[in-house]
């Protein structure tokens, strides 16, 4: 028996057809328990190929683990993920990954090439062979991100913005049909923040891949995001922002009363005083200037 | 000319053969294995297997076996406890290594003992702590070069995961990598590398060849496999001009006795890390 996905919580039943239509990621049912604690509760959404769905939430509402999951780095206590119809163990190569912000020391011999390199065939055994055709695939993509200038430069020396495009050339290189990135926006500054947002629309629409990108401020992401994932304490609400920002879904999600406001193209989330119309003993702490 | 640089029978001393070939291939190991362990952080642990491995090496004279086994067969050991105990995660690592260096330590303290009063062992405790490398007997040569051969293999084959893993744990992770086996390999690598060196140049002193020479080596080159040959270069060349000073310094002052190999070698290699550091900084600064 398949739940329709996301029936659950979402605003609206998304109409992205069954998981065998043409379906890139499948989140059905999903809950996870980590040391007692509900970590996620029940999250279903999924994506179609070239969509590109942000996935936001203040800190600790499940994000990262949520992407771990879908990931196979993390199993599920319960629910289903399917990439492209593939259960977690086959899933390596049709997912292309950015972790958090890493942390390179400058002094790490690793050209932003090499980095890149890494993603046709880090998995593989043995040294890899200089060729022609591997270093003209490497360029390639280096230019499709706007890192070829930086190339041959360390990836230790690169600035936050820079390290982003890189990691994102090492991620698309294998051709992954989805795209998952983990607090990419974190810790740049606002010109690369657009860029990095436009750089990733792009590379939905042009090559279909679905991108699903973690934050935990919306607002950046508004001008491209077809879908949003919205988490708060382990649960997810989806479907477009029209939907799924309202006072009511997310007030039911916070489980206190939140209003929406929207100013200067921009929404913020705003919780009521604690304690007040509400009768939640112990809210969570919300929001949050953007979330 | 040429005498006041070799000495008179450098070139037909068989100890010297010897001293050359076993010092250049851990050289050669200790530079390739020992850029892994720069990379990935891990040069602590690579300094406390050194340590652990002298339980091994002081223990091999109380139980008669050569002494290359009881370095290498600890120094391994080692390496599995401390994956066994922790060293996979970022904040139990320096925890696990600490842990175990103590307790080897605590062993070799107590071999040692042995070593000088029990078994009449002279000149242990300086072998074992400031290595030997005139006295390695010719006939240890196969298994050194086997196990060499063994440490590089491992990390020439595990290049690129290691690589991956070094940047990020979840990347590697996501591309299907066993974070955890690669990285107990690595160190495994590690072990054999200076529990090879501790025998030879001495434990005190094999951190230094694993260290010193992958330090030159990424100051020289950005690129990973450049930086593990010049590194492996670096640590040839400091070992065989090592060797030539001590076998030269036997006609220097104080006494006829020569000076001990592993000074030579390790002053070359910081000499070496000054100057290279000295001269990439104005290069970069230019």
């Amino acid at each position: 028996m398949k739940r329709r996905p996301g029936a659950l919580r979402s605003a609206a039943p998304h109409t992205g057809g069954g998981p065998d239509a043409g379906t890139v990621l499948d989140v059905d049912g999903v809950s996870l328990w980590l040391s007692g604690r509900k970590v996620l509760d029940d999250v279903s959404f999924s994506l179609a190929p070239g969509e590109f769905a942000g996935l936001i939430g203040s800190n600790g509402a499940g994000k990262t683990t949520l992407l771990r999951v879908i990931l196979g780095l993390q199993a599920p206590s319960a629910g289903t993920v399917r990439v492209s119809g593939q259960p977690r163990t086959r899933r390596g190569s049709l997912i292309g990954y950015v972790p958090q912000k890493i942390l390179l020391d400058p002094d790490m011999p690793l050209r932003a090439r090499d980095l890149v390199g890494l993603g046709l065939d880090g998995q593989r055994l043995g040294i890899p062979l200089p060729s022609a055709r591997r270093r003209q695939q490497i360029d390639e993509m280096l230019e499709a991100v706007g890192a070829g200038r930086f190339a041959d430069t360390r990836v230790g020396l690169l600035s936050g913005g820079e390290q982003q495009r890189v990691l994102i050339a090492h991620a698309l290189i294998s051709r992954p049909r989805l795209l998952l990135l983990d607090e990419p926006l974190a810790n740049l500054d606002i010109a690369s923040e657009q860029d990095v947002v436009e750089l990733l629309g792009g590379v939905a629409r042009e090559q279909q891949v679905a991108v699903l990108i973690s934050a935990h401020d919306m607002n950046p992401l508004l001008p491209v995001m077809d879908r949003i994932v919205y988490m708060a304490a382990g649960r997810a609400a989806s479907g477009t922002t029209a939907e799924v920002v309202r006072p009511e879904v997310l007030s039911d999600l916070y489980g206190q009363h939140v209003d929406v406001i929207r100013v200067h193209n921009r929404i913020l989330v705003v919780a009521a005083q604690r304690g007040e119309g509400l009768d939640v003993p112990e809210p969570e702490p919300v929001v949050h200037e953007g979330a | 000319m040429l005498n006041a640089v070799f000495e008179p029978g450098f070139f037909s001393s068989s100890p010297v053969h010897v001293a050359l070939a076993v010092g250049g291939v851990v050289a050669l190991v200790s530079g390739i294995v020992g850029s892994f362990a720069v990379v990935r952080g891990q040069s602590y642990a690579g300094h406390a297997l050194a340590d652990i491995s002298v339980t091994g090496g002081s223990a091999s004279f109380l139980v008669g076996v050569s002494p290359l086994w009881g370095f290498v067969g600890v120094g391994v050991l080692a390496a599995g406890v401390m994956d066994m105990i922790g060293i996979q995660r970022p904040r139990g690592r320096d925890l696990a290594t600490g842990i175990v260096r103590g307790a080897g330590l605590g062993l070799a303290a107590l071999f040692l003992y042995w070593d000088t009063t029990n078994s009449n062992v002279t000149g242990a405790t300086i072998t074992i702590l400031f290595g030997s490398l005139f006295t390695v007997s010719s006939s240890l040569l196969p298994a050194i070069v086997g196990l060499s051969v063994a440490a590089v293999a491992i990390v020439a084959v595990l290049y690129r995961p290691l690589l991956l893993s070094s940047v990020a744990g979840d990347l590697a992770a996501a591309r299907g990598v066993s974070v955890r086996l690669v990285g107990l390999a690595c160190l495994v690598a590690i072990a054999l590398a200076v529990s090879l060196s501790a025998m030879t140049i001495g434990t005190i002193l094999s951190t230094a060849l694993l260290i010193g020479p992958a330090a030159i080596g990424l100051r020289l080159s950005s690129r990973p496999g450049l930086a593990m040959a010049w590194s492996a270069l670096a640590g040839l060349a400091a070992t065989w001009l090592g060797v030539l000073l001590a076998y030269d310094s036997f006609y220097w002052p104080p006494g006829r006795h020569g000076w001990p190999v592993s000074f030579f070698v390790v002053t070359l290699i910081f000499v070496g890390y000054v100057a290279v550091q000295g001269i990439t900084t104005r290069v970069r600064r230019a």
